[in-house]
């Protein structure tokens, strides 16, 4: 092909900054050592190398690296949060409240909670994509043990109003952990300032490597602990077992550290190419909204639908050229769209015309210039080919229409 | 999930796009599947009342890659057949010839059943007999 691929699919996973993959390269031979190996040169390298990591990362989000614990990524860390604050607290009470547009790791880590008996609250979004207040006070019950909201949803960019979430936490001395991938490193993130006591994140969305993530977990006022959910060497002060990664970790901290000294740059920049990107697309293409809140949202990300296209259709006319992500069903295993827009009250339809345009801090103007073009020349293709755009150009109700389900 | 050639090749040169007069008693029109499942397609036939052969036929889809050049594929196949030989094609032969990945075999279930929806009208519409006999699906 020669050409380079425009990538757009940040909120799936970032290039490694190549400044991080540097830091790690030392860590796979000229220091093999394992951090918990205490007795010579090598261990304590390799101890000293994660606890630089361990600051790094502390620093980005304003806490003590004492309260980092490190995981797989934010699967794990999700799952360890939910699951770990679930068997904690048990004697404290088994109610969780989130909501039904969080990631299927926090979604299905509180579908086994319930099979273990404890009961789950999800909570509605509006046609934003933002829970109400009013609604999560509500569910709070004096079985509560925590709140699970997290901070910017992964397809729409989304951000929760945190702040008040936490000042409702804490009047009412329930938990709070958030779901943080999408957000640290992007934008500012400071779980105590806004009541955080569980936060996961992980590396691979900030421009680190894939296959670690950190858990934040409060030290004091509250004091918080979480069950481990992994039977070992007791690492982590026994709420992670596992030969820490080390190389992964020392990329991760470094990631971390170029996210704290050029994120607001790069959110600006970013901000606009989007806003460049976003503006041009509803200017060539009629029939074609935003998803979700504009006001609220992550600055690198749009989620646009091109009404009576297909998404993943419309993915195959560019996708040679351009990598993004799709809300149709089509693009996975299932055949259902995805959730998370039908939870914005978007109809099906809609959803399965969606595209997820995330940048990040490799992309380009002539990258965005590109797109438009592309997008709105597979756009116009794909709907001289549906029988529906035909149809409502003529001015039928295609909602009156008798389909055949299949 | 790589797609093979000839699917890309009618993806990106779809054969008969367009449409036929819906309300000509020569053409027959199926139009299947529902925008909430992210596949609508609609085939057109149009038919000799003489030959009782297939003379045209169109289609336009709402849908995936494989939906699409499944239904491109259709029409390529419905031409010069007769109805009858047209009732025979079978899903499976569109999943073969395009060699659709598992997750894709609805969309060339779709596909057959727009056939028939398209030779149902035709012949309901001109008062023959209407030899469909309901899909399998």
């Amino acid at each position: 092909m020669g050409q380079r691929l425009i990538y757009l699919d940040n909120n799936a996973t970032t290039p490694t900054d190549p400044r991080a993959v540097e830091a790690m390269i030392p860590y796979f031979y000229e220091n093999p050592g394992n951090a918990a190996s205490r007795n010579h040169p090598a261990g304590w390298a390799a101890e000293g190398a994660v606890d630089t990591a361990r600051e790094q990362i502390a620093d980005l989000i304003n806490v003590d690296p004492r309260e980092i614990i490190f995981t797989s990524g934010a699967t794990e860390s999700d799952n360890l949060a939910i699951k770990g604050v679930f068997e904690m607290y048990a004697r404290k009470g088994n109610h969780i409240i989130t909501a039904t547009t969080e990631h299927k790791a926090v979604l299905d880590a509180c579908k086994k909670v319930e099979k273990k008996g404890g009961e789950v609250t999800y909570l509605e979004v509006d046609s934003e994509g933002l829970i109400s207040l009013e609604a999560l006070e509500a569910a709070i019950t004096d079985k509560t043990i925590l709140v699970s909201i997290m901070w910017a949803n992964n397809e729409t960019g989304v951000i929760q109003p945190m702040k008040e979430i936490g000042e409702i936490c804490a009047r009412h001395g329930v938990l709070f952990m958030s779901d943080a991938t999408q957000a640290v490193g992007k934008i500012p993130v400071d779980p105590k300032e806004t009541g955080v006591h569980l936060m996961a994140f992980t590396s691979h969305k900030m421009y680190g490597p894939k296959g670690v993530g950190a858990l934040f977990v409060n030290r004091k006022n509250p004091r918080v602990k979480v069950t481990s959910q992994m039977d070992g060497g007791g690492h982590e002060r026994g709420m992670r077992s596992g030969t820490l990664n080390v190389p992964g970790i020392v990329g991760f901290g470094k990631a971390a550290e170029i996210a704290k000294a050029e994120m607001h740059e790069d959110a600006a920049r970013l901000s606009k190419l989007r806003d460049k990107l976003q503006n041009g697309l509803l200017e060539l293409l009629e029939e074609s909204y935003v998803n979700g809140s504009q006001e609220h949202r992550m600055p690198h990300v749009t989620n646009i639908s091109f009404k009576h296209v297909e998404g993943e259709g419309l993915m195959m006319t560019f996708n040679q050229n351009i990598a993004l992500s799709s809300g149709s069903a089509c693009t996975s295993a299932s055949l259902e769209p995805s959730y998370v827009l039908v939870a914005l009250g978007l109809g099906d339809d809609l959803a399965h015309s969606s595209l997820r345009f995330s940048l990040g801090r490799f992309t380009t103007e002539e990258d965005i210039d590109a797109t438009i073009k592309q997008v709105a020349d597979g756009v116009n293709h794909m709907r001289e080919l549906s029988p529906i755009w035909e149809m409502y150009k003529e001015g039928v109700d295609i909602d009156a229409i008798e389909w055949t389900e299949h | 999930m790589a797609y093979s050639d000839k699917l890309l090749d009618h993806f990106k040169n779809p054969r008969n796009v367009g449409t036929l007069d819906k309300n000509s008693t020569g053409v027959g029109t199926g139009l299947v599947g529902a925008p909430e499942c992210g596949d609508v397609m609609r085939l057109q036939i149009q038919v000799d009342p003489e030959t009782q052969k297939i003379t045209d036929a169109k289609f336009k889809t709402f849908g995936c890659g494989s939906a699409i050049a499944s239904s491109s594929l259709a029409t390529e196949w419905l031409k010069g057949k007769s109805v009858d030989e047209a009732l025979a094609i079978d899903n499976m032969a569109i999943v073969e010839e395009l060699a659709l990945p598992p997750v894709k075999i609805h969309c060339s279930v779709l596909a057959e059943d727009a056939i028939k929806g398209a030779i149902k009208d035709y012949q309901e519409k001109n008062g023959l007999e209407v030899t469909v006999t309901e899909s399998a699906h």
